[in-house]
């Protein structure tokens, strides 16, 4: 276990070395967001009776910022390898393919929740929250970021350029993230978008995890979590098999 | 005893490019071993195979034994490889690298070994500094730290000493042959051909992808490469007897062929008889260079 342990350490520690980037400026800029959004629209949107727009609003941020982080670690760093080649230091030791997927999930997990905490923090200046459901809270949070460090993986081995990366980044992940209900309940939504809402996984992640603060949701959290589970197995299936095969990597 | 590496008709193709052609190649542990050949020969082809950077088409190979696809786990463990490309990791300084490198080879405290690397590669007071801010040969040096933190049996050089200034290159090659002695298998791949003639005891020449030549060095150049004897001439003019041996003529400097140096006696015999007289001799002996150059025509 000391190269799997040794990948994650490295993994984490890269990070943190640049983390007035990975951390700090995901941190302002989501703060950024609450301070506008709850600014101009706490007067005029209620979700649920008796949370204030803003208390709606923090876990939303939260959980988005935490899945592009998620996201953001094992794709930039993966990319950043392919592309300089010093990719060559990981694939030279005797690690498993599942070993190399283990590291960068659960990296991307760290950062993610390093991510999560600060903006959760920063945002009870704004309103106080209540924790219905730490539970909850909590299983929701590490699903979506593995969900997230998963997909950074699998998009990172396809991706053959820092140009297709950026292009999951800001034509998938960016979307998916902003139109899963971080500022509004779906049940604001017309029907149509309604219906699709419930094809975008991230939603169920955001709709869970609001469950773990106030203790009501959109859908109940088992069916939530049940449904993320199945797509972060499908997509760890998925990257696993790539890996396994040398996609990419292993020409 | 079980050959250090063991390649047997290794095909591989990149799409329609044909890179290596039926490989077969035995070295044996101990041996320090050298694979040489032009650029696109398909040197670095053959490393990335052995190493799992890369997929054979077809054809098997094995470091110490280990099938590098079915037991890749034990055959990593035995090599170390230092990659031709000048990569590094910008995140980090030399001594981090080397102990992320220890630990995925599932080395926990390996700071004893790493300092005598660092020591023994000129890089002891670059430990702290990251690698992103060393100069060129400082890089390459710490590629070679790397591929040595786990000790591997089977130590290969992809190009070690481009870009490596005289002193290291000294000092590079007495550590690797220490790692010789004790018992370290070597293979190398260089440009540089007198390094391969003084280094190494058996030599394997690529070419398109082929083994053109392997032998031991000493074989090589006994037998693809004649012995030369540069003579300066007065009057600048050959004998007949003598015209089949020249090799090149430049004003008064005449170059002869000599299958050995026993055939010296009968060229000066035969300038005497012309009534030539030597002014300047000098005796050519084959160099690594001259066979390669014959080979690869
Ligand atoms: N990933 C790849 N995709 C396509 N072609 C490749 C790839 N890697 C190598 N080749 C081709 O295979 C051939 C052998 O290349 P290789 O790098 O093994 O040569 P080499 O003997 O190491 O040369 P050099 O002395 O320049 O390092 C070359 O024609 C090269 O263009
Ligand atoms: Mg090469």
């Amino acid at each position: 276990m000391t190269g799997l342990y040794t990948l994650f350490l490295k993994e984490v520690l890269r990070f943190f070395k640049v983390s007035l980037q990975t951390i700090l400026s995901p941190l302002v800029t989501t703060l950024l967001y609450l301070l506008i959004f709850s600014h101009v629209l706490e007067a005029h949107v209620h979700v649920y009776p008796g949370v204030s727009y803003t208390a709606f609003l923090v876990p939303g941020l939260v959980m988005m910022a935490m899945l592009q982080n998620a996201f953001a670690n094992s794709s930039s760093s993966l990319i950043q390898s392919k592309m300089t080649g010093n990719i060559v230091f990981i694939l030279l030791p005797p690690f498993a393919y599942w070993e190399f997927y283990a590291a960068y999930v659960a990296a991307s997990v760290v950062r993610g929740l390093v991510v999560g905490l600060g903006v959760g923090v920063g945002g009870l200046w704004f309103a106080d929250l209540p924790l219905a459901h730490p539970f909850w809270l909590l299983a929701f949070a590490v699903l979506g970021c593995a969900v997230l460090g998963a997909a950074g993986i699998l998009a990172s081995l396809w991706a053959d350029d820092y140009d297709k990366m950026a292009a999951v980044q800001n034509f998938i992940i960016v979307p998916l993230t902003f139109l899963s209900g971080v500022f509004y309940s779906i049940h604001s939504l017309p029907p149509f978008w309604q219906a699709v809402s419930r094809y975008n996984p991230f939603f169920y992640l955001i709709d869970g995890f609001r469950y773990g603060f106030f203790g009501v949701s959109d859908v109940s959290p088992a069916e939530g979590l049940l449904i993320v589970a199945v797509c972060y197995l499908a997509l760890s299936l998925a990257t696993l098999q790539l890996l396994r095969s040398g996609y990419k990597l292993r020409k | 005893m079980i050959p250090a590496l063991h390649v047997q008709s290794v095909h591989k193709r990149f799409g329609d490019l044909h890179a290596l052609r039926g490989i077969d190649l035995t070295v044996e542990q101990g041996e320090f071993f050298a694979l040489l050949g032009p650029n696109g020969a398909g040197k670095t082809t053959l490393i990335s195979l052995l190493a799992g950077l890369s997929r054979a088409t077809s054809g098997r190979l094995a470091v110490m034994g280990r099938d590098v696809v079915d037991d890749y786990r034990q055959a990593r463990r035995a090599l170390g490889v230092v990659p031709q490309e000048l990569v590094y990791d910008s995140f980090f300084t030399v001594r981090e690298v080397l102990r992320f490198q220890s630990g995925y080879f599932g080395i926990r405290r390996n700071d004893a070994w790493i300092d005598e690397l660092l020591e023994n590669l000129g890089l002891a007071d670059k430990a702290d500094a990251y690698v992103r801010n060393l100069s060129g040969g400082m890089k390459r040096r710490v590629l070679v730290a790397q591929a040595l933190v786990h000790k591997p049996a089977v130590v290969v050089l992809d190009e070690p000493t481009a870009g490596v200034d005289v002193e290291l290159r000294q000092s590079l090659w007495e550590f690797i042959r220490r790692l010789n002695r004790e018992g370290h298998t070597i293979v190398l791949t260089t440009h540089y051909l007198e390094e391969a003639e003084t280094l190494c005891q058996r030599i394997a020449l690529l070419k398109q992808g082929q083994i053109i030549a392997l032998d031991t060095t000493a074989n090589l150049l006994a037998s693809h490469a004649t012995s030369q004897v540069a003579l300066r001439l007065d009057p600048p003019r050959l004998p007949e007897a003598l015209r089949a041996r020249l090799c090149a003529a430049e004003g008064e400097m005449f170059r002869l062929a000599l299958q050995s140096c026993g055939e010296l006696e009968g060229v000066l015999a035969s300038l005497r008889e012309a009534g030539v007289a030597v002014r300047d001799l000098e005796v050519v002996k084959p160099d690594l260079e001259e066979v390669f150059l014959e080979l690869v025509k």
